[in-house]
């Protein structure tokens, strides 16, 4: 049985919030970044990416037919670790999550609380603001079409 | 107050130095700052800051145009900077010294008024592989206008010049040569009075981006005899937003201003607008007041140290942080000239700039990641970004150990 959105959020913050000091945080991303499916070498190329700069960011997401209705499915992957992290969490609320739930989650006031916000450069955080507009595009995208 | 008249007899006593500057005292992370990003900018002494301050506080007011007791403070203070800076790169005359906003404003000066007059199609622009953003597209716009062409001297893999290569891009095609004098990616210290000799012998003026030297060497432009020289305030203790142009009297006499505007002209009328003065053709507008004092306040504190006092010391740092780094297991250094000053830049193992840089700071050290606005340098060398420390002279050998000690504890979190 996979794990619900709310679950996976649930965990990711309980890792978080067993530590208070920086360098255990950028840990624990860096341990979730490890977690991530690997994406396939050739889907890094530049009309995938989200990003650029100081690190990179690549994304493919689909809209697929599922059980229980359309659910968002996305390989993504940084060449940084702690954003690699980062993708992680996107990954894991978002990938395989029906468009609702997807379009219902507030990653920003999820990333606040997991106190990631005020630490994100602003290079990284328009990284991954901008997978959560394709994510979220995707996903109003299918309640459009339904 | 600290301000610590440093006797030139007595050996260099970091921790006296450290004391002129406040913001070295703050701790980031819960960690005392470990601050290695002088090629980005530096912190400023408390001189420089209670300047700013006394010039805000008790005598703000706009120059050359009023006849009242803080006006002919403010001018003369304004005036006394640029004569300090005047004295501090040995200028010949204050008319030579021009304030501009950085040392990019002062390389597209001399693109936009002495380039756009003296460069034609077919024309040739001579830079280096190893130049700052600021140092090439200036010369890309105005080749790109006129139909001229940029030539790059390339680099060997220690990041030296291969000056054979110079000499043969010389012709009398060439019309300007605007070389870095100290890389801000790889350290390296070009051998600019030879650059300019045997451009000169071409008849071939030659501007310098003082931009890293200038606050890491004592600077003579006549000794030089570069034809322009720029640099940065920020970069030398002093205030952002203000710069410095140094050119030849004769070059900036021929030269056509670059910007219209108050201060800028003698006369008006709709007919025809005489033009001031140098330096003051080109400085349209209110210029940056604060900054100049600021700027000179800090070339008072470098003065009261000694620039070749900091040179020797910062010389004898990298020394011992080439030692100590080098041991760091799976660290490559780009940049391995034997002149070079005050930057290692670097590579670990796969590990990306901006984790490295992310992780150092949770220990307090601040080093700058990235291509350092030298993209062709980063791809000369195959490297997508580096890590870079660079020194200034308030940092210590602890610095350097902290740093390695860093290094060490990255590789362990991300291995
Ligand atoms: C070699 C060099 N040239 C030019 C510049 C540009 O300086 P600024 O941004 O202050 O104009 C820099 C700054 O990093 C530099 O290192």
């Amino acid at each position: 049985m996979t794990r619900s959105q709310a679950e996976k959020a649930a965990d990711i913050e309980e890792a978080f919030s067993l530590f208070d000091n920086w360098e255990d945080r950028y840990q624990v991303l860096i341990d979730l970044g490890k977690m991530l499916p690997p994406m396939n070498a050739s889907d890094k190329c530049d009309s995938n990416r989200v990003s650029g700069c100081q690190s990179n960011v690549w994304m493919v997401a689909t809209l697929q037919d599922s059980p229980t209705g359309p659910v968002v499915v996305f390989s993504a992957d940084s060449d940084a670790s702690i954003t690699r992290g980062l993708v992680s969490i996107l990954w894991q609320v978002f990938s395989g999550q029906p468009v609702s739930d997807i379009l219902e989650f507030d990653i920003d006031e999820f990333l606040d609380r997991l106190g990631l916000m005020s630490h994100l450069s602003m290079n990284r955080r328009n990284g991954l603001f901008s997978m959560v507009l394709r994510v979220k595009a995707l996903a109003a995208s299918a309640g459009v079409g339904a | 107050m600290s301000d610590v008249k440093h006797a030139h007899n007595l050996a260099y006593d970091v921790e006296l130095i450290r004391a002129d500057f406040p913001l070295l005292h703050t701790s980031v992370h819960g960690k005392p700052l470990v601050y290695l990003d002088n090629a980005n900018t530096t912190q400023k002494p408390r001189k420089v800051i209670d300047a700013l301050m006394e010039y805000y506080t008790t005598y703000n007011s706009n120059i050359h145009r009023a006849s009242y007791s803080i006006a002919e403070r403010s001018t003369h203070e304004f005036e006394q900077g640029r004569a300090k800076v005047k004295g501090f790169l040995n200028a010949r005359g204050v008319e030579e010294i021009i304030f501009v906003r950085n040392a990019t404003e002062g390389i597209n000066l001399v693109a936009q008024s002495y380039g756009r007059t003296n460069v034609g199609e077919g024309d040739e622009i001579i830079i280096s592989a190893m130049e700052h953003h600021a140092n090439i597209v200036p010369w890309q716009m105005l080749c790109e206008e006129k139909g001229a062409v940029l030539k790059v001297i390339p680099v060997n893999d220690d990041g030296e010049l291969l000056m054979e290569e110079y000499e043969k891009m010389l012709s009398e095609r060439t019309k300007l040569v605007g070389i870095v004098h100290m890389s801000n990616a790889l350290g390296t210290v070009n051998p600019v009075e030879e650059i300019i000799r045997l451009a000169h012998a071409h008849g071939v003026p030659v501007l310098v981006d003082g931009a890293q030297s200038a606050y890491h060497k004592v600077i003579d432009v006549q000794k030089m005899d570069c034809d322009f020289f720029v640099f940065s305030g920020h970069k030398l203790y002093g205030p952002t937003g203000i710069g410095v142009l140094y050119g030849k009297r004769e070059l900036l006499e021929q030269m056509p201003p670059w910007m219209g505007g108050g201060d800028m002209i003698a006369s008006v009328t709709f007919e025809k607008t005489i033009y001031n003065e140098l330096p003051n053709k080109f400085e349209a507008g209110t210029p940056h007041i604060a900054g100049s004092i600021g700027l000179g306040a800090a070339i008072d504190y470098l003065n009261g140290v000694g620039m070749d006092r900091i040179a020797a010391y910062e010389h004898e740092l990298m020394e011992y942080g080439k030692q100590v780094l080098t041991a760091v297991p799976g660290l490559r250094m780009i940049g391995t000239a034997k002149e070079k000053a005050s930057v290692f830049s670097f590579v670990i193992k796969d590990i990306h700039a901006l984790d490295l840089g992310t992780l150092l700071d949770t220990q307090g050290i601040a080093i700058r990641t990235g291509q350092h606005c030298a993209h062709p340098v980063m791809k000369r060398f195959g490297v997508e970004a580096t890590g870079r420390a660079s020194l200034a002279c308030y940092n210590t050998k602890e610095e350097i150990d902290a740093l390695a000690r860093g290094l060490v504890r990255v590789s362990e979190i991300l291995g």
